[in-house]
């Protein structure tokens, strides 16, 4: 089983290698977002420091849905995904490595620029830590909730406006609760319970999602 | 377009198979129809270690379908599969499942990671025998058709399935790669397997042929 997942890994890897001008798309994307805010914003560090977490997540957000559409389209033309499903491992943990190089190549070089980026947007040092650690929290749901929605739409042709109108609804709850404790944060109030909310999430996600997004490529695949 | 099965040319009644083995596929009632149009069936059959089953039929009489039935990628509509141990089958479909950005040899050794593969045999022996031996680092894009098919053929002989599915093996191949084809079922049956092949036409008169089974439009 770690065998076929480390495989799967790999392989996604090096294809995301082969086509890094492609794969970079995503988090450029969103670091452009980020320096357009701060230099509309540049002299007022006040609103921007006050936007600033609201400005990151929806970055990192965009960027996330931006990439998802590809998740297992090419695997789905090129008949990868059938054999996925003959593989002797569960279809939900090819889904769940896929998921994971997902996150990992878009959502995690965004969290190791996310320092830089929250310097840019003027967030004081003390929120840092919440900041960084609702994104550590959220991205992989994001990743998780987005595969759910990729695997709903991948027997389609193109699924690009229905691919978000699926994926924002169940985007926001990510959104309102990594953005709000921040903003809590900020406030002086205790951010612990949008965190822990954030993790109950993770946790749910990490467990149903795959299953979900693999009952949704057998469908797709019919 | 409906289908619907003519009696076997070779009645497994009428032709007795030595194997007292228990089936490595068997059939039962098996049907499937999409959006209420029957596509094949209602199909009885069974396939024993060393046979090879030949599944003939026109354009559209669902002979992809059902393989697809098959090997688990679709759910039967009605009646059952029956697969006996020995792990999935291993199934070559119209879809190579290559990667077309990697190389020929990195392309193979996912596919042999992801279903495992007979540990008796290495990947460039695999590639050599197809006749792919000098292309392990071409990248898959740039492989004909034929090509392709041969680098699916290499996935199959690595592969640890007791049973093969294929889906029109010889399209896209030359008369040297026919010849292949044939001689890896031959193999494969000789070494205790079994398969299945669909064809179109007969213009692959395999040697192979041990059973025949035809899927037959009843539209016309």
């Amino acid at each position: 089983m770690l065998r076929a997942a480390r495989a799967l890994v790999s392989r996604d890897l090096r294809l995301v290698w082969r086509r890094r001008g492609d794969a970079l798309q995503p988090a450029l994307f969103a670091v452009l977002i980020v320096v357009l805010f701060a230099l509309a914003l540049g002299n007022e560090r006040g609103t921007l420091a006050a936007v600033a977490p609201g400005v990151l997540w929806v970055a990192v957000l965009l960027a996330g849905l931006l990439s998802l559409d590809g998740l297992f389209r090419s695997d789905a033309e090129d008949g990868s995904l059938e054999q996925w499903m003959l593989a002797p491992v569960p279809l939900a943990w090819l889904v769940f490595a896929r998921t994971l190089t997902h996150w990992a190549t878009t959502a995690l070089p965004l969290l190791v620029a996310a320092p830089l980026l929250a310097e840019l947007l003027a967030v004081p040092r003390a929120l840092w830590p919440v900041l960084f650690t609702s994104l550590l929290l959220g991205t992989p749901l994001l990743s998780l909730i987005g595969a759910v929605v990729a695997a709903l739409t991948v027997g389609m042709r193109r699924a690009g406006v229905l691919l978000a109108l699926l994926a924002l609804p169940l985007y926001v709850p990510v959104l309102v609760f990594g953005a709000g404790s921040v903003a809590a944060a900020a406030k002086g109030f205790d951010p612990g319970g949008a965190l822990l909310l954030l993790g109950a999430g993770l946790a749910a996600g990490l467990v149903l999602a795959p299953v979900a997004a693999a009952a949704a490529i057998r469908i797709a695949l019919e | 377009m409906t289908a619907a099965m003519a009696a076997p040319a070779a009645d497994p009644q009428a032709m007795p198979h030595p194997a007292p083995a228990a089936p490595l596929i068997a059939a039962r009632a098996l049907a499937f129809s999409r959006n209420e149009v029957p596509v094949f069936g209602p199909l009885d059959f069974a396939v024993y270690p060393g046979e090879a089953l030949l599944v003939q039929g026109g354009n559209g009489a669902g002979k992809t379908t059902l393989l697809r039935v098959l090997a688990g990628l679709l759910p039967p509509g009605s009646g059952e599969v029956e697969t006996a141990g020995g792990g999935a089958p291993a199934y070559l479909g119209h879809l190579p499942a290559f990667k077309a950005d990697l190389s020929v040899l990195e392309n193979l050794r996912f596919l042999c990671d992801l279903h495992g593969r007979r540990p008796s045999l290495s990947l460039e022996a695999a590639l050599a025998l197809v006749g792919l031996a000098g292309y392990e680092d071409t990248p898959a894009r740039q492989l004909s058709a034929g090509q392709k098919k041969r680098l699916s053929l290499a996935r199959m002989w690595l592969s640890p399935a007791r049973l093969w599915l294929l889906d029109e093996p010889y399209a896209n191949l030359d008369l040297e790669g026919i010849d292949l084809v044939n001689r890896m079922v031959r193999a494969h049956l000789d070494d205790g397997g079994a398969a299945l092949v669909t064809t179109h036409g007969a213009y692959a008169a395999p040697p192979v042929r041990t059973r025949l089974l035809e899927l037959r439009g009843t539209a016309a």
